[in-house]
């Protein structure tokens, strides 16, 4: 590991760290493994090229520093974030909105809970210290840098729990705000927990208030899904365009789970995903799909680690990256095949789509395999638009930006398609559509 | 049964143990001291004649070698190296002077006969027998340049080639002779500060091949060097540097072979490859170097750095490589693409056996306009080896119409061992177009079984399957590689079926 040395700003943090810890939900044992989860950040500081899994998405160079904790929202800072949310609201869905990283119950909808849901703020269930759940909520890999730093700050988050045998009709929808009064920080982390055969929906998605530019959106998300269970995940990255958005998910699948998880991002201005995909149990199910809409100055990180620990599992990646402008489409995808998981059937394909001579695409398709009755691939691909096709619909009279538009809405349709929800389909197709509209 | 002996032999027979070229040439060798230091240096350089340009270049690059790490990002582990306690020179002892082939001492040329490497024209002229057990003696004409421990003890065909205007002898005769050739393309490709073993290698190699193709020649013959590590404790470090001027073409063929050693010996080659306008370049290697015994002790460790330049328009560069020896290959032949129109290809089939461990793959660097790339890469691992292909596509935001087509496959037999794939492709304009594709996975159990019902042995029917996922690379090869690389492939997956 390079030395590093520490920064102005990194050092600046240590002493924002100190001055507010008292104010970070959890004591005792929670305490010390935020504290240290701080050292091993500080050990590292901000992730930059030399780091490998950073190599394209170099945080000193575009984030430059971690900007102070966001002050508890007051008021107005609730009502500008109601307004942003009303104005991106699902039909249908159970919201918990999380506004300038603390919960806030008079947007959320915790009334009539089904039979076997349980939704708890995690200040709360720090506060009253359950060890075991604590204990999962800080279990994160502190290797990684920005993960270890979400869980030393991570002021509020929810915690859903779902009893073995619920099978919920309604979504859950996760929305976190900005609300925008100063450029700060948000830090959070939520938990979902599924039991066995169950069945969820959790959409999350991630907004700027009227008003919000240049903050910051740490999130945390750890799943662990039971035998026989199923979640369907949808996430959408709405935020400001000077907005940075890092944050990672940690899921484990139990035996014949069921994992199905699409990403959208089109907003926000350098945003990194890190998702962590376990196959923990035989015969368990991964579709992991994703759609980088981007224009301007915008980078747009997906790094997605899948992990085959046990046999007879099966994953399926598809990622599409839209590059418009001077933007920046990343993504790092490392499919691993442990010596035991015999029988693995992964693929993964990764495409991007360059509309401007200065946009940029770096692709990393990873396959690690240590196991030999497998069958593994991967493909990549980087071009332009067809011409021909082009051609084709110019000639029969459609306009340049609509010929563009549609073959661009067919290129991101195989991605967006795996979503199994209707409703949540119509979502993402509507926020594909808008990104459209907004370039012709 | 019948069967089950035979079986056994046949395994027997091919066993990694039985690496073909194991035996050892007793020979009295003038060795520099060993470790590394600026006297090693300049002890090289002296034992060269060199001119002074050389010795400081070489100094130069000793001192920045000593500023640098050596680097761990490749999937390889081993013990730490001591760089101290390797010989740096070691050249067999020379009686006098040589005015023919036949004064070279019979022991080394005993050796390559051995090898089948012929070094007496007379003898391929006549068309003499092959000697027994060794690859078939070439139809066609070959020039030959071999390399043995530290420096060229022989070049085959140098007059025939001084009629064509091809020059090909000796790097360091080079430096004496052709300085100005020497001076002005050395390290251009690869920079003295490239990379940690580039750079040992600039300060300490020793000898070499250096081809110059004069403008709209096409080489006469193949040209080929083979290298051969002989004495204990050395380390071997050539270094290749090869020219092919406007309109010109040559194909070159590299070998390599060394004795069995319960020690890991260092091989740190750089090749340079330059071609200018309409020019083009094969180069072909078939790498065989001591892979270590089946308990994974030994072996060569071949950390590589070769880069093609695609300096002029229209020119193309071509790497074929088959990678089946060594205990730890670290290796990218790479091409730059800097010429419009310019093309590059790499073919690659590696091999991983025993407790092997391969970290090679390609760069393809798109800096011109309408360059174009392809990448063929095999991997097969067998036994406790691990397999990696690393490879580099990317386009500079001027390589407008940069073209790219990249399958790497790997095929798995037992289940120890690993491949990996770890490709980047970085566009950076929007007219690239890139396509990757990788797979990995074992011999279908369908397929084997259809073959051996149809009264192919196991073994036979893993061949026929191989075989047939090489071929892509194969082709490409030289005839008389090809035939020397089908071998070799069998005697790699030895061992490595069921």
């Amino acid at each position: 590991m390079n030395v590093v040395a520490k920064t102005e700003t990194g050092r600046a943090l240590g002493d924002a760290f100190a001055v507010v810890r008292d104010r970070l939900p959890g004591k005792g044992k929670i305490a010390d493994q935020r504290r240290e989860a701080f050292e091993a950040y500080e050990r590292l500081g901000l992730p930059h090229r030399r780091i490998e899994d950073w190599k394209y998405t170099d945080l000193r160079a575009l984030m430059r520093e971690v900007l102070p904790l966001a002050p508890a929202p007051d008021a107005a800072a609730l009502n500008r974030a109601a307004a942003a949310v009303e104005l991106r609201a699902i039909d249908g869905v159970r919201r918990l909105v999380l506004v300038d990283g603390a919960f806030a119950p008079d947007l959320s909808d915790l009334g009539n809970l089904d039979k076997g849901l349980s939704i708890r703020p995690l200040r709360e269930v720090l506060d009253a210290g359950d060890a075991a759940l604590s204990a999962q909520a800080f279990a994160s890999d502190t290797s990684n840098p920005m993960i270890a730093l979400n869980g030393a700050m991570a002021t509020d988050g929810v915690v859903i729990d779902i009893a073995n045998g619920t099978v919920l009709a309604q979504p859950l929808h996760i929305v976190h705000v900005a609300s925008g009064a100063t450029p700060t920080a948000m830090f959070t982390r939520s938990l979902l927990r599924l039991g066995r055969d169950t069945g969820v929906t959790l959409v999350e998605s991630y907004l700027a208030g009227d008003g919000a530019k240049a903050y910051q959106t740490h999130d945390g998300l750890i799943v662990a899904i039971g035998d026989n269970a199923r979640l369907d995940h949808v996430r959408l990255v709405e935020d400001s365009v000077d907005a940075f958005n890092i944050s990672s998910a940690t899921v484990s699948l139990g035996a014949h789970a069921h994992f199905n998880t699409f990403g959208l991002t089109s907003g926000g201005h350098v945003s990194r995903y890190q998702l962590t995909v376990t196959c923990a149990g035989e015969g368990s199910n991964v579709e992991t799909n994703g759609v980088n809409l981007i224009n301007g100055k915008q980078h747009a990180d997906t790094t997605l680690f899948m992990d085959h620990a046990v046999p007879h599992c099966a994953s399926r990646e598809i990622f599409r990256a839209v590059v418009d402008d001077r933007a920046h489409s990343v993504f790092q995808g490392r499919i691993i095949v442990r010596p035991d998981a015999q029988k693995t059937d992964a693929k993964m394909m990764t495409r991007a789509l360059l509309l401007s001579d200065d946009a940029e695409a770096d692709n990393k398709p990873e396959l690690e395999i240590f196991a030999d009755d497998v069958t593994c691939g991967h493909g990549a691909t980087t071009g332009a638009l067809d011409e021909s096709l082009l051609f084709y619909m110019r000639a029969r009279g459609l306009p340049e930006k609509e010929a563009q538009a549609l073959l661009i809405q067919a290129f991101v349709g195989e991605a967006i398609e795996t979503i199994a929800s209707d409703a949540l389909r119509e979502v993402a197709i509507a926020t594909a559509q808008r990104w459209l509209q907004a370039r012709a | 049964m019948p069967a089950v002996q035979e079986t056994v032999e046949r395994v027997r027979r091919i066993d990694v143990d039985q690496y073909r070229y194991g035996f050892e040439t007793q020979i009295e060798s003038d060795k520099a001291p060993k470790g590394l230091s600026e006297d090693t240096v300049r002890f090289i350089s002296a034992k060269k004649n060199e001119p002074a340009w050389m010795l400081e270049w070489r100094l130069e690059a000793y001192r920045r070698w000593l500023t640098m790490t050596e680097p761990t990002w490749a999937r390889v582990d081993y013990p730490k190296i001591d760089y101290q306690d390797i010989y740096y020179y070691s050249a067999p002892k020379p009686k006098k002077t040589l005015s023919s082939i036949d004064e070279i001492d019979p022991e080394i040329l005993k050796t390559y006969e051995k090898l089948g490497i012929p070094l007496r024209e007379v003898a391929i002229l006549e068309g003499v027998e092959p000697p027994p057990g060794g690859p078939p003696s070439p139809s066609r004409k070959i020039a030959v340049d071999a390399v043995f421990d530290s420096v060229s003890v022989a070049t085959t065909f140098q007059k025939e080639l001084k009629a064509a205007g091809v020059i090909f002898m000796p790097i360091s005769e080079a430096i004496r002779e052709h300085p100005e050739l020497v001076q002005k393309y050395l390290g251009t490709v690869v920079p003295t500060s490239d990379n940690y073993f580039a750079t040992l290698n600039s300060a300490v190699f020793s000898d070499g091949s250096f081809v110059y193709v004069p403008p709209g020649v096409r080489c006469p013959m193949e040209l080929s060097t083979y290298f051969r590590i002989n004495e204990r404790n050395t380390g071997q470090f050539e270094r290749t540097l090869i020219i092919a001027d406007k309109g010109s073409y040559v194909s070159y063929l590299e070998g390599c072979t060394a004795p069995q050693r319960d020690e890991n010996q260092l091989h740190a080659a750089v090749v340079e490859l330059v071609t200018l306008d309409d020019a083009e370049i094969k180069y072909s290697t078939v790498q065989n170097w001591y892979p270590g015994n089946s308990e994974g002790k030994g072996g060569i460790y071949n950390f590589v750095t070769k880069r093609g330049d695609c300096r002029g328009k229209n020119s193309k560069i071509s790497w074929t490589q088959v990678e089946t020896g060594s205990a730890i290959t670290w290796k990218y032949p790479s091409c730059i693409l800097r010429g419009d129109n310019s093309s590059g290809e790499f073919y690659s089939i590696a091999i991983s056996n025993g407790y092997q461990q391969v970290d090679s793959g390609t760069k393809m660097i798109h800096l011109g306009k309408n360059t174009s790339s392809r990448i063929i890469s095999k991997g097969i691992a067998a036994g406790r080896s691990q397999n990696t292909y690393r490879g580099l596509v990317s386009a500079h935001r001027k390589a407008t119409g940069a073209r790219n087509y990249t399958a790497c496959d790997s095929l798995l037999i037992g289940d120890k061992c690993g491949a990996h794939t770890v490709p980047y492709v970085e566009a950076k304009n929007s007219s690239a177009t890139f396509e990757h594709e990788a797979t990995t996975s074992k011999i279908s159990e369908d397929v084997l079984f259809y073959c051996i019902q149809r009264g192919l042995s196991q073994e036979e029917a893993v061949g026929l399957v191989v075989n047939g996922f090489v071929k892509d690379v194969l082709q490409q090869l030289p005839m008389e590689f090809a035939v020397e690389a089908q071998k070799l492939i069998s005697i790699s997956l030895e061992g490595s079926v069921g």
